[in-house]
């Protein structure tokens, strides 16, 4: 197998409500393979199957049917604790609103991921922390109060922390969408660097078509059906 | 920043109580003012109880043992009369005549090795009449062992005047008894028994029982004295036994009683009412206690329950960002027994300050204390753990139900 693939899905299909009327299906097997170092733009209609796609590939849902690969890894078969710790050391999740927890100051947020995994902090952690901050340009602010920054300020805080753990695979959900123009351009700059310097595999849902083009390669997903 | 001997679920937990302020200070008042009246009430519960019963059982053994009483029976007739014939149709109760115990001094060893037994002590009592001058008084005297005996009621804070050394021919007697024949420490007391025997015994202590009466009629002087002025010479009328849990008096005198074969009277049997008074607060104690606890547990449990509501977004990034269900699950318990812990120890301030605000104003008219408090320092340790864990499962329910979060609905919101 090629070992530069990060994530391979092959027939993946998810169904909600099953065996009750209201069964959908959202997704209707897709195939899609993504390498290290991917800047894949991800595009569609509102609905079409965008988030469920990318939580199936974040390994917070399961495919219906169908297998997906992450790393070498077959997931599908893994119990809630292993995907867990898959999670933790190879997806890093940029969402849309942010999602930084509010009691804790920039800093200590890019420092959780990494405290949950090793339970007790270490002056790495936040060596590491302080370096992750620097990269999104935010040292001044990093002892601030998550809820007291801007929308652009928290959404680099939030890629910071995607990336604590060095992961291979960044997802994010529309982290522009709630953005001003001068901000969701200084994210997606921020992205591409991650993308190029450490070779991040990165999937990015945007309604952006501009940023899309700005991207490696595009993807639509139409009605759970992937064009590429 | 972290504090780095902390684990992550402890940050967490502390991070969250601290930004949901008000909700914490809110529980936390609730548990310490419920944790509060418990130690409160518990303290001056136990303080009222023992007062109580200290001033039932100074004064008199845990356990008496007796001489069985004399029974009648009926007198049969002899071998010849017709069947069934009785003699003696009339059947009179004996007069219980004052006897000595059979083998008491077998009986003392016996019940001395028994286990949770405390002082075992031979009495010898009976009446007398003390003579002074044209003054006449019926009296009880008790001859004793004073080294035993004054660990079963102690003289040592009820002497108003002289001592409670005795020897040979000392009487120690009541305040009472004392005004009445205008005697006191030093002076004389011709002392008649009914079977006629006599003696002149001299007072070396004036006592105060507390009580008029036991001041009027107690006298207490050595064993052997009062054997010979009863004419019951090396015998005893009663052994005196104080134990180790005074609730078990009872278990114990039942033992005694199959043991030896004498009767044996608790202290719970010869004050029925006055038991079932103190154990009907000790159950009402419980029972506030357990409700009290009860209504902090729930409201734990409702507070966390909101938190989990408030929190479900950033449970589902945690997750999200690869912290699995357990440390969820430890981090809301968490908070609940922090939340039992910080309102414990608030709770035990208060109960501390309420005692000594107790202790300085609840006074007598003459200025002394009501009663003395059980200031119980173990009560305060059974507070903290008992709020703990009562915490603890409080947090239980709301704490699955954060860990069983889907991450996905849960960011979503």
């Amino acid at each position: 197998m090629d070992s530069n693939i990060v994530v391979q899905l092959r027939g993946v299909r998810k169904a909600f409500n099953i065996g009750t009327p209201f069964e959908t299906e959202i997704l209707h097997g897709i195939d899609l393979t993504l390498h290290r170092g991917d800047f894949c733009a991800v595009m569609g209609p509102s609905g079409s199957g965008k988030s469920t796609l990318l939580n199936i590939v974040g390994l917070l849902d399961r495919p219906t049917t169908g297998t997906l690969l992450i790393g070498s890894e077959e997931t599908t078969t893994l119990d809630d604790k292993d995907l867990t710790r898959l999670r933790g050391h190879t997806i890093g999740f940029v969402f849309q609103y942010h999602h930084l927890i509010t009691a804790f100051t920039a800093l200590e947020n890019v420092m959780i991921p990494m405290l949950g995994a090793a339970g007790f902090p270490n002056a790495h952690m936040r060596e590491r922390a302080e370096q992750l901050i620097e990269s999104v340009g935010l040292t001044t602010w990093r002892n601030n109060l998550a809820g007291n920054m801007s929308g652009g300020q928290q959404q680099r805080v939030a890629i910071a922390r995607a990336l604590a753990m060095n992961p291979a695979v960044l997802l994010a959900d529309e982290p522009t969408g709630n953005l001003d123009t001068k901000s969701a351009d200084a994210v997606f700059a921020l992205l591409r660097k991650v993308n190029q310097e450490h070779g991040t595999t990165i999937l990015f849902v945007t309604h952006n078509p501009s940023l899309a083009n700005s991207c490696d390669k595009t993807i639509q997903v139409i009605d759970g059906l992937l064009t590429l | 920043m972290f504090t780095t001997w902390l684990p992550f679920e402890w940050i967490v937990a502390i991070r969250f109580l601290r930004e949901g302020r008000l909700q914490t200070l809110f529980i936390v008042s609730g548990v310490a003012i419920g944790v509060g009246v418990i130690v409160f009430m518990s303290a001056l519960l136990a303080g009222l109880q023992s007062n109580f019963i200290r001033r039932v059982l100074t004064t008199q053994a845990h356990i008496q043992l007796l001489q069985p009483q004399q029974m009648t029976r009926q007198l049969r007739s002899g071998a010849d009369a017709p069947k069934g014939q009785v003699e003696g149709a009339i059947v009179q109760p004996p007069l219980q005549q004052t006897k000595s115990i059979d083998q008491w001094q077998a009986i003392v060893e016996q019940v001395r090795a028994m286990p949770a037994i405390k002082v075992v002590s031979p009495v010898t009592s009976g009446p007398v009449l003390v003579v002074r001058g044209s003054a006449t008084r019926a009296v009880t005297i008790s001859g004793i062992e004073p080294a035993t005996y004054f660990r079963i009621v102690d003289f040592s804070d009820k002497i108003l005047r002289g001592t409670s050394r005795l020897a040979g021919s000392d009487i120690l007697i009541g305040s009472e008894l004392s005004n009445d024949l205008g005697v006191d420490v030093g002076d004389k007391l011709h002392v008649t028994a009914a079977n006629g025997g006599t003696g002149v015994l001299t007072i070396v202590g004036v006592f105060d029982l507390g009580n008029k009466g036991a001041n009027q009629r107690n006298t207490f002087t050595v064993l052997h004295t009062a054997q010979s002025l009863l004419d019951l010479p090396g015998g005893v009328t009663s052994i005196e036994v104080t134990v180790q849990d005074i609730y078990s008096a009872e278990t114990i005198a039942q033992r005694i009683a199959a043991a030896t074969g004498v009767e044996a009277d608790s202290w719970i049997k010869n004050s029925a009412q006055f038991f079932a008074a103190v154990s009907a607060q000790t159950t009402a104690n419980t029972a506030i206690r357990f409700f009290v606890g009860l209504s902090v547990a729930f409201g734990i449990a409702s507070v966390l329950v909101v938190s989990v509501v408030q929190k479900s977004r950033e449970i589902g990034i945690l997750r999200a960002m690869g912290i699995s269900r357990g440390q969820i699950l430890r981090l809301f318990l968490l908070q609940g027994g922090l939340l039992g812990f910080g309102g414990a120890l608030a709770g035990c301030g208060i109960g501390a300050c309420a005692l000594w605000l107790w202790q300085r104003l609840a006074r007598n008219a003459d200025g002394t204390q009501l009663f003395p408090l059980e200031f119980d320092s173990a009560m305060f340790g059974i507070a903290l753990v008992l709020a703990t864990i009562t915490g603890l499962l409080a947090a239980l329910a709301p704490a699955v139900r954060a860990a069983r979060l889907d991450p996905v609905v849960a960011i979503r919101g």
